[in-house]
């Protein structure tokens, strides 16, 4: 009827042009049939086809739209065609439309505030949203016409180069970026590494084509990609069972004269573990010392550098160790900053390869920047700076005892249910990973699964290769998984546990799964895995348990 | 004590912020600050000090999208928690990031069927993008070098030396001999003959650059392809193509969809453009397309799986926000074909206003194109009083943000201003902008020349030459502070930082 309506207005409008055509008051409109109507109406196309009146319908063809701002969202037509998925449709539609299209689809995307699988911040005070919104439009990268976006990020880089105790006077300036976070910052730590490696090669006259990198098995994806796009090669020390993160005898063992450095990890992504950075340090000295090399460490701090200051200020694992020479650190895990936001510090300038930073003249100043990514908003920057004076140190340390003290909770509540073993340290990133005592009858990606359906996104994954045989929950404890949630949580877990103890039914759906499914998992890579069962309601989640249990040794998703 | 100490703190909530004591207290810049502040200082504190910053919207140096419908900024700050990478939590983002690149890989006739998923990444910006597209020329180049038992050592590409500055750094970071076409005076677009001249065995690819940053010229991407066809068939080698589109490719499809440029031409392999530039997204949004799977190889892709689905991942960031994809198929699909369209249209209208304005005023050389990126790049006719430096530093003074630099070497005597018209440059703004260009040569004129002025003051008084020198310093005191911090080493670059 609205369609109408809209046709005869615009009849109205042109009728100089129309007057030739019988057009129906609009209450005789209301009279007529449904077909009559649309007769009617093609009768009236026809006629404007007919005397070329087409050429104005295109002129017109924005006021038609426009016309439909009087339609509620729901009613108008945008919301019954199919969206474009391949090709970018002809035609423009309303912005009202266009939002709650989009917006009514990310309703599917599970919660982020529920989602503790990430490190990742999901929530900051609103005053810092504020903050955000008026700087989105704004270009990192444009330091000359933003120098107070740049002042600030140089100003971050300060406070955490003081933090992780670096060798600089008290008003010198400390060597870093803010990258887009900690996969660019590793990359950037490694290239320098291997530039200052080959330089040093060539200086002495040895081969410098075949460099390598000594890392635990439990390093994030993004370890193996630099190694892979920069043409390193990766040596990993291998993990046992109920030692999840790389052992310093073993890394020092693996390194020759090739190594451009050794990465330690501050807080495992597995496991949240701290490794031992000072015995690495100490071993490392003396094997310098016997070979004349003089292998550097890294450290990955991307999830406990802004746990460890806080909580364990006794724990040497910084610069206080001559040999760790950068560590890169997350603004959006621990720094409490939403994604986007990634720090590496260097010792200090003689450990950045002149050569890999570039120095842009820009309306008469030099800007040396040393980045993988140029055009970036500054948003993140400026929530890393807010947070910092508005929390300082006091307020970061609360947070992280909170956290700690919250994951104390849920390992408690976890405990009791007597089902599970915790395999997560008490010292270390707060996060709680734990496994089934039993697993023969029902496993964690079934729980996992069964999770989900109260809206928690708890992951479930296997261990890297050498411990793989093991699978865990993690549950990973942001500032803002508070108390009351840490309970329900438990709560949740029980009732999942109860559900799963007492459903006879899954049993039999498992073995027929099984033999269901025998060949589709021997087309994997490792098809010898034991394969999952699910309830037939639950069916995606189910795929993707299977493609996670296809996986080949290393995690990649979560971070 | 310490009980009491926060206590105290909630009493300060009474006061009003600027009535607190942390509007007085230094702000911590070396260490972070002992004690937490509160939010509302927090907040003022900060945004006060951004004050300082330019106005995006004035900036007329970069391409950078600043302005958004408010729609599509409620969606953005609802997705700013999402993390992009965790793909199994957040299917549907990741989805609305495939068909963006659907949809983009159509626009530039990548050769796929209907319902045939391209091959594409969305990255940071055009500089991830053009990392990966040359990692995957490299790779697939070395293999093709080792299958054939030759040496493999020696990469290198070969562009014009009016690239962006992250074509350097991809060939420094990624140990690749970047081997550049020289510029004209009169013409500062790489010269697809000698391009096609300096390839050799060990070129990976030969970079186009459709928009180049300096002038916004279009290089002749079919020439070049015509040309390297006929040298890959004497050869035998077979030496690819990559499109840098990163500000010309959602132009060129709009306005000139006659041009061939992109994946029709069939030695052009991968095409890069920057979400932010003209795909109307805030920065931090680039996309690469390659035109199939065969070009990219295998090895350089980490498989995620999710939900069933394999998600290839080829990335140089992880974690990262989800805001920006969510804003590109938000404009994709808001403003359709037509939408992008008009809005080139309304660009280049309004860029041939303001260079009709300016050639009116009599006193300057237009640098620019009519055809190619809507932006207009202009010198003064007689720079020997003033010189294009100063107009850039008095027009700021009116708000306008508009640079100066120098072309290339063998064209660097050429020193050109250079406005960017961006979506949100209304006809109003490029009017008013030709007044205060016209008030700023008139100022200009009645000043004595800048060059006789320093010597007056250099007979006068040597210390007040230094205040001449730091002259903007003095001015804008925050700028000296990062300078100080920028000054520590002094090796002459490209002139490139605009984008």
């Amino acid at each position: 009827m609205v369609f109408i309506i809209i046709i005869y207005r615009q009849g109205k409008a042109k009728q100089s042009n129309l007057h030739s055509f019988p057009l129906l008051p609009s209450f005789f409109l209301t009279f007529l049939s449904k077909r009559s109507l649309f007769l009617y109406i093609y009768i009236f196309l026809n006629f404007l086809v007919k005397n070329k009146l087409i050429k104005e319908m295109v002129i017109t063809t924005t006021i038609p739209d426009s016309g439909e701002q009087l339609q509620p969202t729901f009613a108008s037509r945008y919301v019954r065609t199919a969206v474009p998925k391949y090709k970018m449709p002809a035609d423009p539609i309303p912005k009202e439309a266009a939002y709650q299209i989009i917006n009514d689809e990310l309703m599917l995307d599970g919660t982020p505030r529920l989602n503790l699988a990430s490190f990742v911040t999901t929530w900051m005070e609103p005053e810092c949203e504020k903050l955000m919104m008026a700087a989105i439009n704004k270009n990192y990268v444009d330091m000359d016409e933003y120098p107070v976006t740049t002042e600030l990020q140089n100003r971050c880089v300060n406070m955490i180069a003081r933090l992780f105790n670096a060798p600089v006077g008290e008003t010198d300036t400390a060597v870093g970026v803010g990258t887009v976070g900690s996969s660019e910052a590793i990359m950037l730590a490694g290239l320098a590494f291997k530039r200052k490696w080959q330089t040093k090669r060539k200086l002495e006259g040895k081969p410098y084509d075949k460099p390598n990198i000594v890392t635990g098995a439990n390093v994030q994806v993004c370890w193996e990609k630099f190694a892979r796009y920069f043409e390193v090669d990766l040596k990993e020390v291998k993990l046992s069972e109920g030692y999840y993160v790389m052992d310093p005898v073993k890394a020092v063992e693996m390194v020759d004269e090739n190594t451009i450095c050794v990465a330690a990890i501050l807080g495992s992504t597995l496991t949240g573990e701290f490794e031992n950075v000072k015995l690495l340090n100490e071993l490392l000295t003396k094997k310098n010392k016997e070979t004349g090399w003089d292998t550097p460490i890294h450290v990955d701090a991307a999830s406990g550098g802004f746990i460890a200051p806080f909580i364990y200020p006794n724990l040497e694992w910084d610069f206080r160790l001559p040999l760790v020479k950068s560590i890169n650190v997350s603004g959006h895990k621990y720094g409490l900053v939403y994604p986007g936001v990634g720090w590496v510090i260097w010792r200090t300038k003689e450990d950045l390869p002149e050569d890999l930073i570039f120095h842009i003249n820009y309306l008469g100043s030099d800007q040396p920047t040393f980045t993988l990514n140029f055009s970036k908003g500054s948003s993140q920057i400026i929530a890393q700076y807010y947070q910092f004076v508005r929390l300082g140190f006091e307020g970061y340390k609360n947070v992280m005892e909170n956290c700690l003290e919250n994951a104390r909770v849920l390992k408690e509540g976890i405990e009791k249910t007597g089902l599970f073993n915790i395999v997560s340290k008490e010292d270390g990133v707060p996060l709680v990973a734990f496994s089934l005592k039993d697993s023969s009858k029902y496993d964690v990606f079934e729980i996992s699964g069964s999770l989900r359906r109260f809206g928690w996104i708890v992951p479930a994954y296997t261990m890297p290769p050498n411990a793989e045989h093991i699978a865990v929950l993690r549950v990973v404890i942001r500032e803002d998984f508070s108390r009351a949630l840490a309970e329900r949580l438990i709560s949740d877990i029980e009732k999942v546990m109860k559900e799963m103890e007492t459903h006879p039914i899954r049993v039999s759906t498992k073995t027929a799964h099984v033999t269901a499914t025998v060949d589709e998992t021997q087309d994997g890579d490792d098809g010898g895995k034991k394969h999952i069962k699910k309830s037939a309601r639950e069916t995606p989640e189910e795929i993707a348990t299977y493609w996670r249990k296809l996986v080949a040794g290393k995690r990649t998703g979560i971070c | 004590m310490v009980l009491s100490n926060t206590f105290s703190k909630s009493d300060e909530s009474i006061h009003s912020t600027f009535a607190s004591r942390y509007v007085r207290t230094a702000l911590p810049r070396f260490k972070m600050p002992e004690n937490s502040i509160p939010k509302e200082a927090a907040f003022q504190i900060i945004n006060d000090e951004l004050m300082l910053d330019g106005n995006p919207r004035l900036n007329l140096a970069s391409f950078v999208t600043t302005w958004m419908e408010p729609e599509c900024d409620k969606l953005i700050m609802a997705s700013i928690n999402k993390n992009y990478v965790d793909m199994d939590e957040y299917p549907v983002t990741t989805e609305l990031q495939n068909r963006c690149v659907n949809m983009i890989a159509h626009l530039f006739n990548a050769p796929l069927g209907e319902a045939e998923a391209a091959v594409g990444v969305g990255t940071v910006g055009s500089s991830e993008a053009i990392m990966l597209a040359g990692l995957a020329f490299k790779r697939k180049w070395q293999n093709k070098r080792k299958a054939e038992g030759k040496p493999y050592d020696k990469p290198n590409i070969v562009t014009g030396a009016n690239v962006q500055v992250c074509w350097e750094k991809f060939a420094r970071y990624f140990e690749v001999e970047l081997k550049e076409v020289k510029l004209r005076e009169d013409y500062l677009v790489m010269d697809p003959v000698k391009a096609v001249e300096m390839v050799d065995e060990n070129t990976i690819c030969v970079a186009a650059i459709l928009g180049s940053t300096l002038n916004g010229e279009f290089e002749d991407v079919k020439l070049l392809n015509d040309l390297l066809v006929e040298k890959n068939k004497q050869t035998g080698w077979d030496t690819p193509i990559h499109v840098d589109a990163a500000s010309g490719g959602f132009i060129a499809p709009f306005l000139y969809p006659e041009l061939e440029w992109d994946f029709r031409l069939p030695l052009v392999k991968s095409i890069n453009v920057s979400g932010h530039k003209y795909g109307l997204v805030y920065a931090g949004i680039g996309w690469v397309i390659w035109r199939s799977k065969d070009d990219l190889p295998e090895e350089l892709i980490f498989h995620i799986n999710y939900l069933g689905t394999d998600q290839p991942t080829f990335t140089l960031n992880f974690s990262k926000g989800s805001s920006q994809v969510i804003a590109q198929y938000y404009q994709l699909i808001r403003l359709g074909f037509e939408g992008y369209k008009n809005v080139m249209e309304n660009c280049r209208e309004n860029m041939l206003v303001l260079k009709a304005g300016l050639e009116q005023t009599g006193r300057f050389n237009i640098v620019s194109k009519d055809n190619g990126v809507p932006l207009v790049a202009f010198s003064l006719k007689n720079n020997s009083c003033h010189d294009e430096f100063e107009v850039s530093d008095y027009l700021r003074r009116f708000g306008w943000i508009v640079p100066a630099y120098t072309m290339p070497p063998d064209a660097q005597n050429v020193t050109v201003l250079r406005v960017v018209i961006r979506e949100d440059f209304s006809r109003t703004l490029a009017e008013r902008l030709v007044i205060d260009i016209q008030k700023v040569l008139h100022e200009l004129d009645t000043l004595p020349s800048k060059i006789t002025a320093k010597i007056a003051l250099n007979g006068e008084n040597a210390d007040k030459n230094v205040t001449v020198v730091t002259k903007k310093s003095a001015i804008e005191t925050q700028r000296e502070i990062t300078t100080v911090w920028r000054k520590f080493v002094m090796e002459k670059k490209k002139m490139n930082g605009v984008c």
